[in-house]
């Protein structure tokens, strides 16, 4: 990793025991724009904020939300360039296990070898960790799964959770609103909720993004009509 | 001199009703000499997943160890054992790896998957899968048992059937093999039990 004369880590322990590196990264992340997921009992949704720089952006073209494998797909908050470095390692890291196994890769799996990836840059020489926390949202036998991956490389599976810059907020809204039963369409009318609670301005299907995947085992990002619809019925 | 034939083997496998049975010789030669009399030619990989490996002794062994090592890292990560599918594919993968200089082993794997379903296959030493739904063989004395297990094997047999039909094909096919023979060495599987047997033969 990196060039020769950067063999050693840029990433060292402070004296107080703190990478302070992955501190400003998860820095990075906490000032991203507000995503979240919930777990539902018979799936997962993944939201995200889509503020663009400007009005003559073509919010068509871009694409927060991500799939990796068919039944597993992710969103961020942080920086997107390393969110996109992420998922190429991630999708390749899919497929090898499939071309190994013929048997798609559970959702542990491919979180944990993400997680490593992260870890790494954390431990090489001449790189610096990634600025993004990932949320991953997949169903496989194991059923629904939800987990978020930090830029240390520790990952937690959560049941509902938020990144970003309304973090706090969105979290204890979550809290208070998630149910351990809920059905996946109360998930996604609670996910618009809890984006609703720190967003600035008109939420619209064109300032968010939506992925959910159900007991199909099919991830899907919702188009802006689906999402349309949505928002109509938590009017 | 052939390198497939230098050590001589037999191995078969067959599905049964909810389970399988995999069988073979136990000689271990060195062309016309009879080394050993007991070499384990199938192995455990969990309790529903046997492989049984014919070809050059050596390979065998080395290749049987792999893949123990392999499917036992899988174990810890996904805490799960594989199913009889996933290894086959795996098994494949390994031995093309190993293209141009490869492993000279046919292997046969038999296992129960999902719901109980038994799994048989084989491939050839480079990795060519070739699933079958009532019999695979390998080994010096394939030809023969190829001939005896069209001519024995039923569908659905219950395990006493089975474990009776795959000792006499696997016999009378190793008595016309000179490599292979010196008794047999059986396996009979269900969803709960391990049936190990010793089959007695010509001893020569």
């Amino acid at each position: 990793m990196g060039d020769s004369q950067y063999s050693f880590s840029l990433t060292t322990f402070s004296p107080s025991g703190k990478l302070v590196q992955i501190e400003h990264a998860l820095t990075a992340v906490g000032s991203g724009q507000t995503s979240l997921g919930l777990k539902a009992s018979n799936g997962v949704v993944i939201a995200t904020e889509k503020k663009l720089l400007s009005i003559l952006v073509d919010e068509a073209s871009v694409q927060k939300i991500q799939h990796l494998t068919p039944n597993i797909g992710t969103v961020y908050s942080g920086m997107g360039p390393d969110f996109r470095v992420l998922v190429r390692k991630s999708r390749k890291q899919a497929e090898q296990y499939l071309r190994l196994y013929k048997e798609p890769i559970p959702v542990t799996q491919l979180v944990r070898e993400t997680a490593t990836v992260m870890q790494e840059f954390t431990q090489s020489g001449g790189v610096r960790p990634f600025g993004v926390s990932l949320l991953v949202a997949g169903y496989d036998d194991k059923g629904p799964q939800l987990y978020q991956v930090d830029p240390s490389g520790s990952y937690f599976s959560w049941k509902a959770s938020a990144m970003g810059k309304n973090v706090s907020n969105a979290k204890t809204f979550l809290e208070k609103r998630y149910t351990e039963d809920m059905e996946l369409d109360d998930a996604i009318h609670t996910a618009i909720l809890t984006l609703k609670e720190g967003f600035e301005g008109e939420i619209s299907s064109k300032n968010i993004e939506i992925g959910k995947i159900g007991a199909d085992k099919v991830f899907r990002v919702l188009t802006p009509a689906e999402i349309d619809d949505y928002l109509a019925e938590v009017e | 001199m052939q390198i497939f034939e230098y050590n001589g083997s037999a191995v078969v496998a067959m599905v049964g009703k909810n389970c399988f049975a995999i069988a073979s010789d136990r000689r271990l030669g060195v062309q016309l000499q009879t080394i050993a009399t007991d070499f384990q030619r199938i192995s455990k990989i969990h309790d529903h997943l046997f492989i049984g490996l014919s070809g050059l002794a050596t390979d065998v062994q080395t290749l049987y160890q792999r893949l123990v090592f392999r499917h036992k890292l899988y174990q810890l990560r996904e805490e799960r054992d594989m199913k009889p599918e996933t290894f086959a594919s795996l098994v494949s993968a390994i031995l093309y790896e190993k293209r141009f200089g490869p492993y000279l082993c046919q292997p046969v794997i038999a296992g129960l998957g999902d719901d109980n379903k038994p799994f048989i296959c084989t491939m050839d030493s480079i990795g060519a899968k070739e699933l079958a739904k009532d019999f695979v063989v390998s080994g010096t004395a394939s030809e023969s048992l190829y001939g005896a297990c069209e001519a024995m094997f039923k569908p659905d047999m219950e395990a006493e059937e089975l474990f009776e039909t795959i000792s006499q094909a696997l016999l009378s096919s190793v008595d016309r093999d000179c490599l292979s023979g010196w008794g047999g060495h059986v396996y009979v599987v269900t969803p709960d039990e391990i049936k190990e047997k010793i089959l007695k033969g010509r001893m020569d």
